[in-house]
């Protein structure tokens, strides 16, 4: 079989999975959503909440993509599947493209929800007023999207990379944090960045996000080239 | 006025791992000391000394920073050696994963630098916040090269817990030099997005380590010996750490087959006692 069609072979799987054991939807959308009223407890004042409501998307995405990335590999280890997977002889890199393309379906709908509840809860609102010169490009929604896209691969190529590593072993559960989050650093800072000129929060415009999303297709193409490379000799032992 | 208990610090960590080996040989039956790590030893120690009299002693004190910039003689040494270490440690790596032979004793010197280097960023860590806290009033600030140094400590101790997730040597040598080539990677990454970061947030005024101070003769030549007696240190504590990974794989190797063998022997004794 082709790579691609491997990997779309193993998304589909995956996604297959997760509609039918509602997991996501019944347990860790509403997880997410707890995070943001709780994070509006914590906080308590409307503008503070405007103001730090992009970062505060973004963590609540990091967090639910711990629990996420961990059900991933769960659903895999669970019966010996994952030996079988890699029994299979099926090319490692199409695995692994095809597990962080369902990671990151899943974590795309996620933020959606995540966005809208800040919309909603925080009263930030996306800043549509269009730029002259920039066309399309000025417009904050456009923004928003590419800054989703191009986070959420990144996010989920590193997701896949080191819940492979972990699965199947003792101690995964309280391993995995330690090793994603200091890796997503740099998306936490860009994708913060850019959604703040997004909402246009703080006076941020919407040109001055685009700078950021460069910082993320970098690291998207950087997680995801590791990631191919790298996916091979850790999961065939 | 920091110096001296830092050094001593080091001194226990080494009188520690000394103990560790002689346990560790108590099963095995081999130390890990040889004349060559004796003589190593015996440098640092001197070395060490030399740091003192001239970190704390003859060098003067800093115009701007008075006393306080003796601490750099700890400070600056400690992060240069911790670089030093995460390179090895994943120029080990390397080795190990694309050469044919995949020699086990690759995959130890890696996880004996790490763990050092881990070490070193802490002390570097430590002792910087106590400067910052001397010199700019605060133990810490939001500079780009203080958050990578904390990131790289994080990710490091992330290494050393992924080396412990268990299998046998080679599953754990494998993963290991794939997770320390891709901590190589992550820094440069990290380093960059943080600056941009920093960049567009600008505090007011954030004193660089570099450029600003103006180092005489007396002061870089402290920091020179700072260098050497903590790369002496290192090496001291690699050669030792890498030898006692060796024996726990040994151990874990043929420490069952050794304990059975000593069983039967027992067994034996106590038969030939009730024929006797």
């Amino acid at each position: 079989m082709k790579r691609v069609r491997i990997a779309w072979t193993i998304a589909q799987k995956d996604l297959r999975i997760e509609v039918r054991s509602r997991i996501v939807t019944n347990q860790i959308l509403p997880f997410a959503a707890v995070i943001m009223v709780l994070f509006a407890f914590a906080l308590d004042s409307d503008s503070v909440l405007q103001r730090v409501a992009p970062g505060l998307v973004w963590m609540a995405t990091l967090f639910s993509m711990i629990v996420l990335v961990q059900r991933s590999y769960a659903v895999e280890t669970e019966d010996g599947a994952f030996d079988l997977l890699r029994l299979s002889g099926l090319d490692p890199v199409g695995v692994f493209w095809g597990k962080t393309l369902a990671l990151a379906i899943q974590m795309l709908l996620l933020e959606l929800l995540l966005v809208g509840t800040a919309i909603l809860l925080y009263n930030t609102s996306v800043s549509g007023e269009w730029i002259a010169g920039l066309g399309i490009l000025g417009s904050g929604w456009v923004l928003l999207v590419t800054t989703l896209i191009t986070a959420t691969l990144g996010l989920a190529a590193v997701g896949t990379l080191y819940g492979g590593l972990a699965a199947g072993f003792t101690g995964r559960e309280t391993l995995l944090p330690l090793l994603v989050l200091p890796v997503v650093s740099p998306v936490v800072i860009g994708a913060t960045r850019a959604m703040e000129s997004a909402f246009g929060t703080a006076g941020a415009v919407v040109s001055e996000g685009w700078s950021w999303t460069g910082l993320l297709l970098v690291f998207a193409v950087a997680f995801g080239t590791a990631g191919s490379l790298a996916y091979g000799p850790l999961i065939e032992e | 006025m920091f110096t001296p208990m830092t050094s001593q610090r080091v001194t226990t960590e080494m009188a520690e791992s000394s103990t560790t080996s002689r346990t560790a040989a108590g099963h095995v039956g081999v130390v890990t000391g040889t004349r060559a790590t004796k003589v190593v030893g015996v440098l640092a120690v001197i070395a060490t000394a030399w740091l003192v009299a001239f970190g704390l002693g003859f060098s003067p004190a800093d115009r701007d920073q008075e006393e306080s910039v003796r601490i750099l003689y700890v400070h600056v040494p400690t992060i240069w050696v911790a670089y030093v270490a995460f390179i090895l440690t994943a120029v080990a790596s390397g080795i190990y994963l694309f050469s044919k032979k995949h020699a086990l004793g690759f995959d130890r010197f890696a996880g004996a630098s790490a763990e050092l280097g881990v070490l070193f960023v802490g002390l570097t860590l430590i002792v910087g916040a106590l400067w910052g806290r001397l010199t700019w009033g605060v133990f810490w600030q939001w500079d780009a090269r203080l958050t990578t140094t904390a990131l790289l400590f994080v990710t490091y101790i992330g290494y050393l817990a992924v080396r412990r997730l268990g299998g046998d040597p080679h599953q754990r040598a494998r993963r290991s030099a794939v997770m320390g080539l891709l901590s190589v990677l992550l820094i440069p990454l990290v380093h960059w997005s943080v600056r941009l970061w920093r960049s567009l947030h600008q505090d007011a005024t954030v004193l660089r380590p570099d450029g600003q101070v103006k180092m005489d003769g007396l002061m870089l030549f402290s920091l020179f010996v700072g260098v050497v007696a903590f790369s002496l240190i290192y090496a001291w504590l690699v050669i030792h750490r890498t030898r006692v990974l060796w024996m726990e794989d040994h151990e874990s190797e043929h420490g069952l087959e050794a304990a059975v063998e000593h069983r039967r022997a027992e067994a034996l004794e106590t038969i030939g006692e009730t024929d006797g």
